[in-house]
């Protein structure tokens, strides 16, 4: 494991197993009656979340306080930080406080290598703008695990807006380690310059896309698409993209379909798809906490003394 | 008796391509002229300046600086900014408008000259196009023409209005000074931070398309074309731009064009592998490899016409920040010699005359001022380059205000060692 969490791109597949394995022990104390561990008893961590998401940052919150760690939040919108007021000493001010360990989700890519570089904490991305988030793909990674326990060769089509989503990357990056079989599927101005050389197919004709898949990955839509004239409408994209039943028929028998929340429920994804009995969206949401209290145990600082 | 306005420099390789000179020769200076080349030596009654194993070259003229004076003078002044030219091998510089308030009246050109009484080196106005820059209105050009302004551009801005820019080019072509134009679609551009392609895909950054570079460019190539005007195309950036220009010089076109230290020795890899420094943001970005390719044959065929080092200073308080947040531009006096130098001259893909056109003489010619030679009679401004000398750069230890250098830690071979200014010695780095 390195010193930071800020990318799956580098990572390799036994790596990223690795974490999945470990985020198994943790996921079973999850089940238990006592839902608390004392490893990360004495280490502060500091959620900073520049962009508002009370998801990742509850999972967060959460995976901590079951490792007993002492946590401190800060949120503000990356519009309401004052001029003056730079990340740099926003960062350096709670270091300053005698922070371990930091959660960052701000809208500015390279956000997080920014801190790892200049301010003494461990550094989690939890999203910069739209490059990495890396927890979140390794959730989906133990989600399908859960179901399919090779990557190899799997069937893994991701829907959604890959221009401006850090889902995908991470996912993308990830998936390609593990050896899964990627289709990215978007409208073509939402795919980005060069996406031909990632590695994965790319298709725009979503029946294309989605026919013979065993996981089906499905991106939020944010509205700003439309009003910043990428895409004509939502309705349109959910005629289009939107995932129904009938395009759920067209994967391999045996599928599981996912989505990293919050749901446009009548946009992207269904209702019906979404409450299907493949859809394996909640357990994606309690996985989040273990894979994320197995990144905090194995990146918290001399992690090995304090672990009991 | 040694003679303060008497010098000889001796010795040295003399590179002067005004004159098609290349051998070691003498060159003698009095009253702050260059008075003769070669010829009877006479080592008397004058500063004898050693220049063995050194390159003598006409010093370096920047047409492209940003000096933050007025408005921000914690960034950069004309007297610091000078000394960091000098300190590069540069005696002549331009400064562009886009101060706080912006150079946009004589009184504004006025003001530089006043300022750059007590320069190191000369520093010339580029006046705006626009009053504010706003890009609505033309700022009074002829009466700043007067004033003394060598040239005019909006730059940090691109003129979105052709109609204003069509008046612009009608009436500068009245005194006969060059728009320097800054090349941007803003429609394409805009909240955007670095070079669209690959890289910016795999970051997720917004990204700037060449084409919003590149679509301005011949915008404004046919524009003058149209109306037989003259204009400078400022930082090009993209491999299409240079086959714009390319295409509109075969037509016959007045443009001439520039291109950054910076585009010709980085890409937009560098910024990802920087992990997203914001001293690798600037604007254009730092294009794809097969852009900073096609630059090197621009200038290799006469695409491009000179070397430029958009110095842009910015304090680190304001660069100190993620990529998004920080400012555009980087600083270049003081490095620009030595990198093209050290990769682009001692690798062979341009040789020293070459270099010393680009840097010097060409520049020279596009803001039509008195430099850029070593021809009898000239401003004695020289430059004394040491083609071993080995140096790291540093930020901290140049003489700019700001540090924002993307070069920051490079080893380079080859360094301005000694130059002087209209016949006086403004930086000496040869007798150490
Ligand atoms: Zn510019």
């Amino acid at each position: 494991m390195k010193e930071h969490l800020l990318g799956l791109e580098g990572y390799t597949g036994d790596e990223i197993l690795e974490i999945l394995e470990l985020s198994k022990t943790f996921r079973q104390v999850l089940d238990r009656d006592v839902k608390r561990l004392p490893t990360l008893k004495g280490i502060t961590v500091a959620n900073l979340f520049f962009e508002p998401s009370t998801r990742t940052r509850m999972s967060f919150e959460l995976a901590e306080k079951r490792l007993s760690a002492d946590v401190i939040n800060f949120s503000a919108s990356t519009s309401s930080v004052k001029k003056g007021e730079n990340l740099r000493d926003t960062v350096d001010n709670i270091g300053a406080m005698k922070v371990d360990m930091t959660v960052i989700r701000h809208g500015a890519v390279g956000s997080a290598q920014f801190i790892a570089k200049h301010c003494k904490t461990v550094v989690i991305n939890a999203g910069d703008g739209a490059h990495e988030h890396p927890t979140q793909a390794l959730l989906d990674f133990y989600t399908i695990r859960e179901h399919f326990p090779d990557f190899k060769g799997l069937k893994v089509c991701i829907v959604g807006d890959a221009l401006h989503s850090r889902v995908i990357r991470s996912n993308v990056f990830g998936l390609k380690a593990l050896g899964a079989d990627v289709t990215l599927c978007a409208p073509s101005t939402l795919l980005p310059m060069g996406v031909e050389s990632w590695g994965v197919k790319v298709n725009c004709d979503i029946e294309e896309a989605i026919r013979g898949a065993n996981v089906v990955n499905i991106m939020r839509l944010q509205l700003e698409r439309q009003t910043a004239g990428y895409i004509p409408s939502l309705r349109e994209y959910g005629i289009v993209w939107g995932i129904n039943s009938e395009l759920v028929d067209l994967m391999d028998k045996d599928h599981i379909i996912m989505h990293p929340g919050p749901m446009n429920r009548g946009v992207e994804i269904t209702q019906d798809v979404a409450d299907a009995p493949e859809s394996v969206i909640l357990p994606q949401v309690t996985n989040g906490v273990a894979v994320r209290m197995a990144i905090l145990y194995l990146l918290a600082p001399r992690s090995g003394d304090i672990h009991e | 008796m040694e003679n303060e306005t008497k010098f000889v420099i001796k010795g040295g390789r003399v590179i002067d391509p005004a004159n098609d000179i290349d051998e070691v020769l003498d060159v003698y200076v009095e009253d702050g002229m260059i008075s003769r080349i070669g010829g009877k030596k006479n080592y008397q009654d004058r500063a004898v300046i050693d220049a063995t194993g050194k390159l003598v070259m006409p010093g370096l003229v920047d047409i492209h600086t940003h000096l933050r004076e007025p408005g921000r003078e914690d960034a950069e002044t004309i007297q610091t900014g000078s000394l960091s030219a000098v300190r590069g091998g540069i005696t002549s510089i331009c400064c562009m408008a886009n101060t706080t308030p912006p150079v946009d009246s004589s009184a504004g050109v006025r003001f530089i000259y006043d300022r750059a009484r007590y320069a190191h080196c000369w520093v010339y106005p580029v006046a705006a196009i626009s009053k504010g820059l706003k890009g609505e209105e033309l700022a009074e050009m002829f009466d700043m023409a007067m004033a003394g302004a060598v040239g005019f551009s909006d730059d940090g801005r691109p003129l979105s209005n052709a109609q204003l820019l069509r008046n612009a080019m009608t009436y500068a072509k009245m005194f006969e000074l060059p728009l320097m134009l800054h090349e941007e679609d803003l429609t394409l551009s805009s909240g955007r931070h670095m070079h669209e392609g690959v890289a910016s895909g795999l970051a997720g950054m917004q990204a700037v398309p060449s084409v919003a570079e590149s679509g301005m460019i011949a915008r404004d190539v046919l524009l003058a074309e149209f109306l037989e005007a003259r204009i400078h195309i400022c930082h090009v950036s993209a491999k299409e731009s240079v086959d714009v220009v390319r295409v509109a010089k075969e037509r016959g076109v007045d443009v001439t064009a520039e291109a950054t230290v910076h585009h010709l020795l980085l890409t937009d890899e560098d910024v990802v592998a920087s992990g997203f420094d914001s001293n690798f943001k600037m604007n254009p970005p730092l294009r794809a490899k097969d852009d900073l390719a096609a630059l090197i044959e621009g200038i290799n065929d006469g695409a491009i016409d000179a070397i430029v080092t958009d110095h842009a200073p910015h304090p680190p308080e304001d660069k100190d920040c993620e990529f998004a947040v920080a400012p555009f531009g980087v600083i270049g006096l003081e490095t620009s010699a030595s990198l093209v130098y050290d990769k682009l001259v001692r690798p062979g893909i341009i040789d020293v005359k070459k270099m010393v056109e680009l840097m010097s003489y060409n520049p020279a010619r596009i803001v039509d001022i008195s430099a850029g030679t070593l021809s009898q009679g000239a401003n004695a401004d020289i430059a004394i380059f040491d083609p071993e000398h080995k140096w790291t750069v540093s930020g901290r230890a140049m003489a700019s205000k700001s540090r924002n250098t993307p070069f920051e830690g490079w080893e380079l071979t080859g360094k301005p060692v000694w130059t002087m200014v209209g016949g006086e010695v403004a930086f000496d780095e040869l007798s150490r």
